[in-house]
């Protein structure tokens, strides 16, 4: 006997309800994804010339090669600010009665869900020349002109953890509820302290959940677009307003084309790595 | 934990790991709390704090037609791109949530992409075919672009809420001689209706504050509200903004607030 088709089981329904979805995306989706990777593979902009010219003049660029290693390397600082400030909240969570909980979460959950202009606003609010950083050093007279802190990296970083954290902290919560409390209890009375368990019991076990974070949080902090332009102004330059550059300003379509392949390329190289890492840690975590 | 000796050493731990989750706590709800209060400024600038307090830009908020303008536009597109997001999302939900198939899995990770692929390379390539087909930016170019980005939030959480669904309900319904469609309606979608409620209003929201996708699919006969906001700020710190950031800060406080009654958001987000 082999398993009964999918639509005589009452409990399932036939994958024809997909079909309206999956049409969608082939026409929406897919399809503009396939026109911009042909337009990519063009030396003209009208698209008549075959060639590898647009990527040929990206690789070899210093100026473009830089906007992606300093993208790349923003994504990596902003994830292990989040991971850094995450993880504790994550932790803090399991130690505190359910209506605590309650409130952690919805204090994470609240900028998921602000306007990304307005997060971004704040930081310029706090940041600037006359922000509450400046206003409280110099009045404290530890500083006598304002520091400079908007339109800098350390400025971008700080900004886009702040609006990226919930996605590394949400994967975190999941993941250390269901840790086993007695392997931590267990841990500490063999003898092993607090930190150690830590190091050795709870990081290694939550590791399906930092990665999963890592991974949102990466791909997050590098295509955010208007947090990047406004807190970074316009002497820092990332993928996306690199992108839109081209696209809009220039209109160097097949080179934009190029642009936005590369950095699809980019974020898929970055979360399969960590997908990969993910299901190594499922293994060693599982057991 | 009655085992656990006080020693110093846990003692540390805890300061250490508490001390920071705090601060991260602070960092996260700090920022909203500071537009909030310079918003009632009663100055020309953000100066924090501000030198006295007033409703004078929330009443400047009140003619800014603009702002009224790219607001409307804005709630129209999300409405029509949740509604779309709603039936699309949900029947295929229904179809790959319990098949084990391949076809099954390829389609999932299909519908999850657009939630990891950069959305401003999706924006460009869906401006280049529209182009491409001769169809102009219009409201409807940006509902299709908005309901590609949005659907995934519905997909994901209906497919949850129908995991959590016992099978044996649905035997036992189709036992008693209900057909498909009267089980459908009279037990599987009063079960899993919170959650597709909870992946309407995130769908809802990130469709309202889009930027990437919107960028390349508007124009200025329908300019959309965050892009408005992005450019006003670009070219100059307007205190109207922070009016503006203070109603959408309150209105997300206040929707969060009914969502987590309604469906147990913080719930649904961490399981």
């Amino acid at each position: 006997m082999g398993a009964a088709p999918a639509s005589r089981d009452v409990t399932s329904y036939g994958m024809g309800l997909a079909a309206p979805l999956a049409l969608f995306f082939l026409l929406f989706f897919v399809a503009p994804l396939l026109q911009l990777l042909w337009l990519s593979l063009h030396n003209d902009t009208a698209g008549l010339h075959w060639g590898l010219g647009q990527y040929l003049h990206f690789l070899t660029d210093p100026f473009s090669l830089g906007v992606l290693g300093s993208t790349l390397l923003l994504g990596a600082e902003v994830t292990a600010v989040c991971l850094v400030l995450g993880f504790p909240i994550a932790w803090l969570y399991q130690r505190v009665g359910p209506k605590l909980q309650t409130i952690i979460i919805l204090i994470v959950l609240l900028p998921l869900l602000t306007s990304v202009v307005v997060r971004t606003f704040a930081w310029i609010v706090i940041l600037g020349r006359q922000g509450i950083i400046n206003a409280t050093l110099q009045s404290l007279g530890v500083i006598d002109t304002p520091l400079k802190l908007l339109y800098t990296q350390f400025g971008v970083v700080i900004a886009l953890a702040q609006v990226q954290m919930p996605l590394m902290t949400l994967p975190l919560i999941t993941a250390l509820g269901r840790i086993d409390p007695n392997l931590d209890d267990a841990s500490c009375s063999l003898g092993a302290g607090s930190w150690r368990t830590f190091f050795r019991i709870v990081l290694p076990l939550s590791l399906p959940g930092v990665i999963a974070g890592c991974t949102l949080t990466y791909a997050a902090a590098i295509t955010a677009f208007i947090t990047q332009s406004l807190v970074g102004g316009g002497q820092m330059l990332f993928m996306p307003m690199y992108l839109y550059q081209q696209a809009s300003t220039l209109q160097n379509w097949p080179f934009a084309a190029a642009i936005s392949i590369i950095f699809l390329l980019a974020v898929l190289a970055v979360v399969s790595v960590f997908t990969t890492l993910g299901r190594m840690s499922r293994g060693y975590g599982g057991a | 934990m009655s085992g656990r000796k006080r020693t110093l050493e846990a003692i540390s731990f805890e300061l250490v790991m508490t001390v920071i989750a705090v601060i991260a706590l602070a960092i996260i709800i700090a920022p909203s709390l500071v537009v909030l209060i310079v918003s009632f400024t009663s100055g020309f600038s953000l100066r924090f704090p501000p030198p006295g307090y007033s409703l004078r830009w929330y009443a400047e908020l009140w003619n800014a037609w603009q702002l009224h303008f790219a607001a409307k536009n804005s709630l129209i597109v999300a409405v029509w791109a949740t509604s779309l997001s709603v039936v699309l999302g949900v029947a295929a939900a229904l179809a790959i949530s319990r098949s084990r198939t391949l076809s099954a899995r390829l389609l999932d990770s299909l519908f999850m992409s657009p939630l990891v692929l950069p959305a401003l390379a999706f924006g460009l390539a869906a401006l280049m075919l529209f182009s491409l087909v001769g169809l102009p930016v219009s409201p409807l170019t940006l509902v299709i672009g908005h309901t590609v980005v949005c659907v995934p939030y519905v997909v994901r959480n209906t497919v949850a809420a129908l995991a959590q669904l016992e099978p044996t309900l649905l035997e036992s319904s189709a036992v008693l001689g209900a057909s498909r469609l009267y089980t459908f309606r009279r037990i599987v979608l009063p079960l899993i209706r919170p959650g597709i409620i909870a992946g309407a209003f995130i769908a809802f929201m990130s469709s309202f504050d889009n930027v990437p996708v919107s960028l390349f699919l508007r124009d200025a006969a329908t300019d959309m509200l965050p892009i408005r906001m992005w450019q006003d700020l670009e070219g100059k710190l307007d205190v109207t903004i922070a009016a503006l950031s203070g109603v959408l800060i309150i209105a997300t406080v206040a929707l969060v607030a009914v969502m987590e009654r309604i469906t147990g958001l913080s719930r649904r987000l961490t399981n």
